[in-house]
């Protein structure tokens, strides 16, 4: 599998990398917060809210609900053959927000009310990279 | 206690480049020193008795060097499109400190034909690299409106009353020989345009033009001595929250814009009911509902309708974007230091759809989408 040409592909750096081999082996693994007992996202060597190392990687459930999406009716590069696509944002059940596309479902307003429960799946777009998009739960796409 | 700043700088000098909007024959800094040498003109101060420099987009030595002044004050903020609003709240410190005497601030940018002008964004390994690129984010049109949605859900903000903003807008437009989009529209007009990122639509996003302005501050003492009369500055505020849209704290309200007009009213002063004109940063027609609300002239939720009554357009209760703003007048890609000139020029009586006794003007914006945000609030009374 490659990444279609052009489409930017992360990166990842030592922070993130255990990030990005969750997503390989597709599960969505996040940083918990042991004094603080809560997840957070982006990845960071310390907990955002108290500034503890005491972190650790853990699995969550890829269950969430849309918050707030576009639907771009213009490509960034690379993604010509994908227009219309939803860039939305997901609020995990576990708390934390992330960037994501909403897969699996016709890209129009009326089938994306904010809200709706999605749940994770990812699409393996190049050798060492897996993308957490999210879907519409139980829709039952395979990715 | 914080020192009582109100009035105590003004700003002397005021100019844009000599024409905005395709002028593929100046480089970015170009631009900047144009923009420079007007103000400098407009205030009848000679160039050597400049010794504070502050910029965005381009390197402040880089402008000093252009304009072969010597500061011994500069001020690199580089935040985005509401820098120079931040560059005078530090100038007014830094003068009344007596840090410096006279503060130049400059903005420049090729942002249509992009002649001598560096690259943008970062790479594979930022987190925006890998935290939001991957999901195809082009730039400001399908990222900054991704709060949008969030908005319209929690407050039931409609299609329409976004795109009202940019009808009322238009408005203003029409008034001002120097906007590139001067022919009314309506409603339909802005909703029939091209779909851009659904829920945004083409007449609702900003322009992409070449330009520049600057601004000289100095302390009041000081300030009479010059051509114009002196704009004194009665508040200024500052803020920056997330890095990424996607960080943002709540997609309805930016942390930043709060911090910011919160501030910058506290140390004016002064009521929502004393502000005569206002500049709300448009980059897109969302921002100024996220602005007038963050203000305080309305209550959470409440600026679609307000916009939707048309109550900033001509002959409405609180002029806002009297030069037409980024959707008509023009948009660099770091405007406010266009909705800075505008509240000089309203302040001054010189603007093109001049507001009659304007006597308080707010200047507010975004800075890199919701990341960051500067508000200034000026008077022309001593």
């Amino acid at each position: 599998m490659s990444a279609p040409r052009g489409k930017p592909l992360p990166q990842p750096t030592p922070e993130t990398a255990p990030y990005w081999e969750g997503c390989k082996a597709h599960e969505l693994r996040l940083q918990f917060c042991n004094d603080c007992q809560a997840f957070f996202f982006y990845p960071r060597i310390f907990c955002p809210r108290c500034l503890s190392e005491n972190v650790e990687w853990k699995p969550v459930s890829g269950k969430g609900t849309l918050h707030t999406y576009v639907i771009s009716a213009r490509p960034a590069p690379g993604f010509e053959n994908d227009v219309p696509y939803t860039i939305a944002i997901v609020k995990l059940d576990e708390g934390p927000h992330l960037m994501t596309n909403i897969v699996g479902v016709e890209q129009k307003p009326e089938n994306l009310p904010a809200g709706l429960p999605v749940e994770v799946v990812f699409e393996d777009v190049s050798d060492t990279i897996s993308l957490p998009k999210f879907q519409p739960a139980g829709a039952g796409r395979n990715a | 206690m914080a020192w009582d700043l109100r009035k105590k700088v003004a700003i002397i000098g005021a100019a844009e480049t000599d024409t905005v909007g395709a002028i593929p024959n100046i480089t970015q800094l170009g631009l900047h020193g144009q923009a420079a040498r007007n103000a400098i003109k407009d205030a009848g101060i000679d160039k050597s008795q400049i010794d504070g420099l502050a910029c965005a987009g381009e390197s402040v030595v880089a402008v000093a060097d252009y304009l072969d002044i010597q500061p011994r004050y500069v001020d690199g903020t580089s935040v985005g499109g509401s820098s120079f609003m931040i560059h005078v709240a530090h100038a007014v410190a830094a003068l009344e400190a007596g840090y410096c005497n006279y503060v130049l601030i400059t903005h420049g940018e090729s942002g249509r034909s992009r002649v001598g002008r560096g690259g943008f964004g970062g790479g594979a390994a930022t987190l925006g690299g890998q935290f939001e690129a991957p999901w195809g984010i082009l730039g400001p049109p399908n990222t900054f409106t991704i709060p949008i949605v969030a908005h319209m859900t929690k407050y039931g903000t409609t299609e329409e009353q976004l795109a009202s903003v940019a009808v009322a807008t238009r408005q203003w437009a029409t008034k001002n020989p120097r906007a590139m989009m001067r022919d009314p529209i309506t409603i339909e007009d802005v909703l029939n345009s091209r779909l851009i990122a659904w829920p945004v639509h083409l007449l609702e996003c900003c322009l992409v033009t070449d330009g520049g302005g600057a601004l000289i501050l100095t302390t009041a003492d000081r300030a009479r001595d010059f051509a114009k009369p002196p704009i004194y500055i009665l508040g200024t505020g500052e803020g920056a929250e997330n890095m990424m849209i996607s960080t943002m704290h709540d997609f309805t309200e930016s942390l930043a814009f709060n911090r910011a007009a919160t501030r910058a009213f506290q140390q004016a002063g002064i009521e929502r009911s004393d502000v005569d004109h206002l500049m709300l940063y448009d980059a897109f027609a969302h921002t100024p509902l996220y602005g007038l609300e963050a203000l305080g002239f309305v209550k959470p939720g409440e600026s679609g309708p307000w916009f939707a009554a048309m109550n900033s357009a001509p002959g409405g209760t609180l002029p806002i974007n009297t030069n037409g703003g980024g959707l008509s007048y023009t948009h660099t890609g770091m405007y406010g230091m266009f909705a800075l000139q505008e509240s000089v020029r309203q302040l001054r009586g010189e603007a093109a759809a001049q507001v009659p006794d304007v006597k308080i003007s707010v200047a507010h914006g975004p800075a890199g989408f919701f990341a960051a945000s500067g508000t200034v609030i000026m008077t022309n009374q001593a």
